[in-house]
Formats: C-alpha cells, structure tokens, sequence
C-alpha cells in the first residue's frame, strides 16, 4: 500500500472523478503474471482504443482487434519497455487516433486549452463585473412603480 | 384508413402550429385580445392533434399492423406487449413523434397554468413553442413519416433491437425527452423576454418551476440511461463518456447553472443577461443533443439511426433556432435593465462560482464531444477523445465545486462572511472526515487517497443540512423548537438541501465502487467455485431456454458466504432470433447497496466458460444519489412561491402558511 506505484494509480483514480468502474474483455489466459506489470497493462489498455470498435478501450472490448493489441502491450512491457515507450510504439503502428485521451500537439491545443482558457476568461469576466458594479449603482434600473409593481408580484 | 387519419392528424397539427406561430405575436405586438388568446386555445388544439396521431402509431404497434413500415421494420408479433408500446420510440420516426408530443404537451402545461402570466408574454411564449413545433412537424412530415405504407404488407416484422427490448430502455426515452423538451418553455420564456425587451424577478420566478420540473425529469433519464448500460452492455461500466451520454449530459449540466442562476435573478434581481443566455443555451444543447443523437453523425453504441439528409435537416433548425436566439440575444440584451450588486463573498458569489464551473465544464464535454468531428473534417486527421479525456478534465473541474457546494447555502445573500461560515461548517467538515475514516477502516483500507473521496461524498452528504441546523438554530433552542422553525420554512429550502445530499451521495457511491470494488476473471468448469467480495460462487454450468422471440444459455451460479448458501444468481447469453443478435444479459444480485455483477464470455476449448465477476460495494448509491436529488427538486418543485403559475390569487397564500404552521 505504501509501494509508489499503488499510490500514483491511486491517486489517478482519485482525479478521475467519474473513471468508470474496471469493466474488462480480458481473458484469464492473457493475465500477465506479474500483478505490476499487469496493472500497468491494464491501465495502458484503457487508454488506447479499439480501432474496430465504436467508443470503446481495447480493455472494454473482446473484438479480436483488441485482443491482438492488448497482447501486444503485455508483450512490450514483459520485454522491459516503459509505458511511454509501449505508447510511442503502439502510435507509431496504429496513428494517433489509438488514443482516447489525445496527446497535447498543435491540432489537439483547442481541444487541452478550451476548460484553462474559458476558467481564466471567466474568472476575470466575473471579477471585473463584481468590481465594477458599485460605480453603476447611481443609475436607477427601474422607476419606482415597476418597483412596486414587482415588490406585490413577490409579496404575492 | 385510421392510419392515414393519424397522418391526417399531423397534417393539420402542423397547419395550427402555423396558425398559433404567427398571430399571437402579431396580437401581442397590436395588444389585440382576440388574436393573444389564439395562443392558448391553439396550443391545445395542436397537442390533441398530435396525442392522436401518436395514439394512431401506438396502436398500430399494439395490433402489429405490419402494412406501416414502421411498425415492421420494429416490431415482432411475439414481442411482449410492454415492448410493443416501446417500440414505438424505439426507432427513428416514432421517437421524434414522441419529441414532439413532449414539446407540445409543454406548450399546453404552459397554457393552462399560466393564466397568471401578462396577456402578452403568455402569447409569446406559446408562439415561441409553435415556432418549435411547426420546425419539427416540417422534419417528421418531410424526412421521417412513422406513417408510410407497405403494399403488400409483411406476415411477419423484422423485431425491435434486441438491446431496446429492455424495462429500463423502454422507460429512458421518455424521461429523457420530458428534461430535453423541458428546456423548450425556459427558452421560449427567454426568447419572448428578449422580444419584449422586459424581464425582471417575476421573470424568473415564472421561468424556475419550469427548469426545475425538466432539470429533474432529466436527472432521472439520464441516471436510468445510466444503469440500463451498465446492466444491459455487460461490460460493468456505468458511464462512458459515449457521445450519446455527452449529448444529455451536457443540458443538464447548463440546466443545473441555470436553475442556480435564475435563484440569483428571482431573488436578488441580479444576473439577468446571464440567466436568459444560459436558458438559450441549456436548449440549444438539448437541440444539439438530439441532432447529436438523430442525424447518425455519431455513430455509438447507442446509436440507432442513419440518414444524411435528416442531419443536414436537424442542423437546419439547429441553426435557425439557436442562431436566432443568439443574434435576439446580441440585439435585445443590452435594453435589459441590470440588477441588484454584491460581494465576491455571498450567496451570489457562490452561485456564480457554481455557473463558472458548471458553464467551464459543459464547454469541456462540448469540445470533447464535437472535437473529432470538427478536426476531421477540416483536416481529415482522426483523433479520439475518449473517457480518460473526460475522466482528467472533468474531474478536475468537479473538486471545487464539490468541496463548495455546502458554503453555498450558509452564506449570506449580498455580503457573505467567509470566516463566519468556516466556523459554521467546521463541525460538519469534522464529521464528514470521521465518517470517510471509519468507511475506510470497516473496508479494511484501500488506496489511502481513497479516503479523500470518501471524505468528501459524506462533505456533501453532511454539509448538505448545515444549512438546515443553522436556520433551525437546534444548538440554542433545542430539538423541538428548531423542528417547528424548520417547519416553517419554505420548501426550497428542504429541496436545496436533499438535493445536494444526494449529489453526496452519488460522489460516495462512485469513489467507494470505484476504489473497493474487485474484478475477477476466470475460467470456470462445472462445479467450480471462486470467492468474490466474501461471497464464494459456484458455477452449476449452462442451460438452454427459450424466451418469446430468443434462445438463450443461462449459466447458473450458487452463491454463498460462510459455507451457508445465500442466494442463486444466472448470467445467460442470449440469441434474438428474429435478427439473429446476441446479446449477454448479466446475473446481478443486491446485496444492500452493494451488487455482485456477473458475465458470461467465451466457451473455452477445455470445455470451461470464461467468467467475469466484479464487487461493486456501493455501486447503487450512484443512482440512489441521483434518485435522492429527484426527491429535492419535487420537494422544491412543491414550495407554494414556485407552484406551477406562482404569483396567484390571495386567498392561497394565507391558507398555505396557515398550514405551515400547524
């Protein structure tokens, strides 16, 4: 438990607030059998997709596909391969669409920027709208009688 | 022939639609009585019209009139009843038909309880809702008509999907569509504000009962869309982050800003440019939705239907609709008068932090939704953006706002004390770590930032009544005296207060499944026992059986726990025969809130059966927390200021609070 490695996936599990539960196409006969290297393999298969599928990780799924791609990702780990590397070889055969969380690059950059840049916007969007507002207050938004009027709408 | 009637029927509903289109506005804009009041009467008119048509194609579905090509290409005289009724919108045609119905069924609450409405923002709004309507009777009656004849009829249908032959899919689409078209009446509501150039407090509350029937009709669709994939896919998951789910999602999500931001506006008067964009946009996500899901330009699992020209259609309106509203919105807003001022820390300031995170998130799940699309067809290049997308970006996002959420109720409106509600919540955060530690210690450990989420579900489980304890001042005055002040208040407050104790709990039961829950693959023979989550299973082998329209291989396991055996449970894989389509229903049993999960894979060539057994201790409580913020938005949905028409006669109120205090 105190082992690093239990506590980073732990902790990406934790972030991944809404990780759906392990829902695994693995069969007993490709279980690696270091628990390590299988939890790595595990954790590399969910992120890589299953190109005959639709919408699914190559852990999901039990298309041959899949099957033949989760193979071989135990295969390059149980040969000393890091996880970067198993990527890097695995987007080199099959493209990046294999990814389903998509590398930051040039053509992804609005895709990582949008949720940072719309929070920052915002933010000061909201900070210079609360800031400002006092100076506005001389200008009377409504006539008395509107304010009447909605004074009894809200009595009511 | 009454098939032809029923089409008849949309002919002439299309026509009304037309009618209460037009000239309501033009008796608006004229203060001509007569023509205001088409609004109403015509509403109605058109949801006869519509019921009967749809009442026409239920029934064609019912008698397997296998003449309509809809009814064959859907349907199966040996199908149960139950799914008869649901294939109606179990296809293409039929559940636009039932979109539709939805929309107008709106039209027609609108029209009878809003009685209390201005004359002439009543006849806006339903001409609004006919504009809407009048869009979709064009769509049905152009590209998807459930009507058409076969000539010469089949014996016999081609059978519903045998993944939509199913409780839980027969009763989602309407649930669904009650939150999606909900949406419609609050941007109607914006759209005739804007038109009017007026909106003030009584706007809003006018516009909140409306957000908050389909805000909650909504979170019942999509937590049942939810558990239907998780017990129907077979794959354990109970969200994919699929396109499909993305596309109800995202209204929802607009939809809880906006229910957050109309609270600000009704009582503060502030924020009011904001609520009407955000009511634009809650809807124009649900139209994005369901072109999303209609125009086949995703194509998911859940996806069930394929046509380009009903797309280029959908996108039409889409565009026509959300477009419009926009360039309304750029005209008209800046006549809207603004409101009432506050400090960063206050009641607003919370809320506004709600929407901030609430709008960023929904923009997040947008992008990610839309991005593959957009960038293939601008650059050809294929990208995926998957679950560990959503999972990182959109987690991230829901820390703060989760750790917020109980500061929200306990801080003053205009000008909060933040110090002051640290000290009011200091116990409450003591009492939510207790308890996220003694969970942790009764599962025998975990992860040990396992206990951060469980802590915080049992924040917003906890911190959900402090505001509840603080109004009630139980620390003074003592259990019986605090009770009567809590029965005093008004019910929003008890819905506030529910609801977000159930988003606790939904957080609870999504860290507790996911850190404590256990996965086991095996490959059993007959007579082969393994112990999952202290139960021990024994596999008894397959057995054949025949359902009504399918075959299938059921697995049977004993399940025990000390050597006693406690319960059965069969995880069969099923042949539709009709379609020819397996299909694996999973054996499930509930162990309080916890479920035992059981799948069927692969015969083996040793003669053994591939089995996947998973432990989801506390999976229920993700949709027991959905169903529990269900029960808050009724109970505010029952608070006599919002009842449905809000400011009404004089009478009613004093009776109310007379019962109150009772």
């Amino acid at each position: 438990m105190a082992n690093s490695r239990t506590f980073w996936v732990a902790l990406a599990m934790i972030l991944a607030l809404l990780a759906p539960l392990p829902a695994f196409a693995v069969n007993p006969d490709e279980v690696l059998s270091n628990p390590m290297l299988e939890q790595r393999a595990r954790n590399l298969s969910a992120q890589l997709r299953c190109m005959v599928c639709q919408n699914q990780s190559i852990d999901d799924s039990n298309a041959e596909l899949a099957r033949d791609l989760r193979v071989l990702v135990r295969e390059r780990l149980a040969n000393g391969d890091t996880d970067e590397q198993v990527i890097d070889y695995v987007v080199s055969r099959y493209g990046e669409f294999v990814l389903l969380k998509p590398r930051l690059s040039a053509k992804t950059i609005i895709l990582w920027a949008t949720p940072v840049l719309l929070l920052l916007v915002g933010a000061i969007a909201i900070l210079v709208f609360v800031r400002t507002r006092p100076s506005q207050r001389a200008v009377a938004a409504l006539t008395t009688e509107e304010q009447a009027r909605i004074e009894e709408l809200l009595k009511k | 022939m009454i098939i032809e009637i029923g089409h008849y029927a949309l002919v002439l509903a299309l026509a009304t639609a037309l009618v209460v289109s037009v000239l309501p506005v033009v008796g608006a804009r004229r203060g001509d009585a007569a023509m205001m009041a088409l609004a109403p009467t015509g509403s109605l008119v058109l949801f006869a019209l519509v019921a009967f048509s749809f009442g026409v194609l239920t029934w064609a579905y019912v008698v397997s009139d296998f003449s309509v090509a809809n009814v064959w290409e859907n349907s199966h005289s040996l199908m149960p009843v139950i799914y008869k009724y649901s294939g109606v919108w179990g296809n293409h045609e039929g559940s636009m038909l039932l979109w539709l119905l939805i929309l107008v069924f709106f039209s027609t609450l609108v029209a009878v309880f809003g009685r209390n409405l201005p004359d002439t923002l009543r006849a806006n709004v339903l001409a609004v809702q006919a504009w809407i309507s009048t869009a979709f009777l064009f769509f049905i009656l152009l590209t998807s008509n459930p009507f058409l004849r076969l000539d010469p009829a089949p014996a016999e249908g081609q059978d519903l999907n045998p993944v939509l032959q199913d409780l839980g899919l027969a009763v989602h689409p309407p649930l669904l569509y009650l939150g999606y078209v909900g949406f419609s009446v609050c941007f109607s509501f914006a759209v005739a504000a804007l038109m009017e150039g007026r909106i003030d407090a009584a706007w809003a509350r006018w516009v909140r009962p409306w957000t908050l029937a389909a805000w909650t009709f909504l979170t019942a669709g999509i937590a049942m869309g939810s558990y239907w994939a998780y017990y129907e896919l077979g794959w354990g998951g109970w969200w994919f982050w699929d396109p499909v789910e993305n596309a109800s999602f995202m209204p929802w999500l607009a939809g809880t800003a906006l229910l957050h931001s109309a609270l600000v506006m009704e009582k503060r008067e502030a924020l009011k440019i904001w609520t009407v964009l955000l009511a634009i946009m809650t809807f124009s996500l649900s139209l994005l939705g369901t072109f999303l899901v209609r125009s086949g330009v995703l194509t998911s699992v859940h996806s069930f239907a394929t046509d380009p020209t009903r797309g280029i259609f959908i996108l039409c309106i889409l565009g026509i609709f959300i477009g419009g509203a926009f360039v309304l919105f750029a005209w008209r807003a800046p006549m809207l008068k603004a409101g009432g001022i506050f400090a960063p820390i206050s009641r607003e300031g919370a809320l506004v932090l709600n929407n901030l995170i609430l709008t960023v998130a929904t923009a997040t799940v947008l992008t990610g939704t839309l991005y593959p699309l957009v960038l293939e067809t601008l650059t050809g290049e294929k990208i995926s953006v998957g679950a560990p997308f959503f999972n990182m970006t959109f987690g991230l996002l829901m820390l703060p706002l989760l750790v917020a959420v109980p500061f929200g109720p306990v801080l003053a409106w205009k000008r909060g004390d933040l110090l002051g509600a640290l000290q009011r919540l200091y116990v409450f955060a003591g009492l939510a770590l207790a308890a996220g530690l003694i969970f942790f210690y009764i599962q025998n450990g975990g992860p040990v930032l396992a206990i951060f989420g469980l802590v915080l579900g049992f924040w917003g489980m906890i911190g959900a009544f402090a505001d509840l304890w603080y109004r009630g001042n139980f620390a003074k005055v003592g259990l019986s005296v605090g009770l009567r002040r809590l029965a005093g208040l008004p019910r929003s407050v008890f819905g506030t207060a529910i609801a977000h104790f159930g988003l606790g709990v939904t957080v609870l039961g999504i860290f507790a499944a996911t850190t404590f829950g256990t996965e086991t693959v095996v490959e059993m023979k007959q007579g082969a026992s393994v112990d999952v989550g202290g139960y021990s299973l024994t596999y008894d082998g397959l057995r054949d059986a025949v359902g009504p329209n399918y075959t299938e291989q059921r697995g049977h396991f004993a399940v025990s726990r000390g050597g006693v055996q406690v319960a059965d449970v069969w995880s069969s894989k099923r042949l539709y025969t009709a379609r020819r389509m397996p299909t694996t229903e999973a054996g499930i049993l509930t162990f309080g809130l916890s479920q035992l999960y059981v799948s069927l894979g692969d015969a083996m060539e040793s003669g053994g059966m591939v089995v996947r057994i998973w432990w989801k201790p506390f999976i229920l409580c993700i949709w027991g927390g959905a169903l529990v913020m269900m029960v808050g938005g009724f109970v505010s949905l029952s608070d006599r200021r919002l009842r449905v028409g809000a400011p009404s006669r004089k009478a009613k109120p004093v009776k109310a609070t007379l019962e109150a205090a009772e």
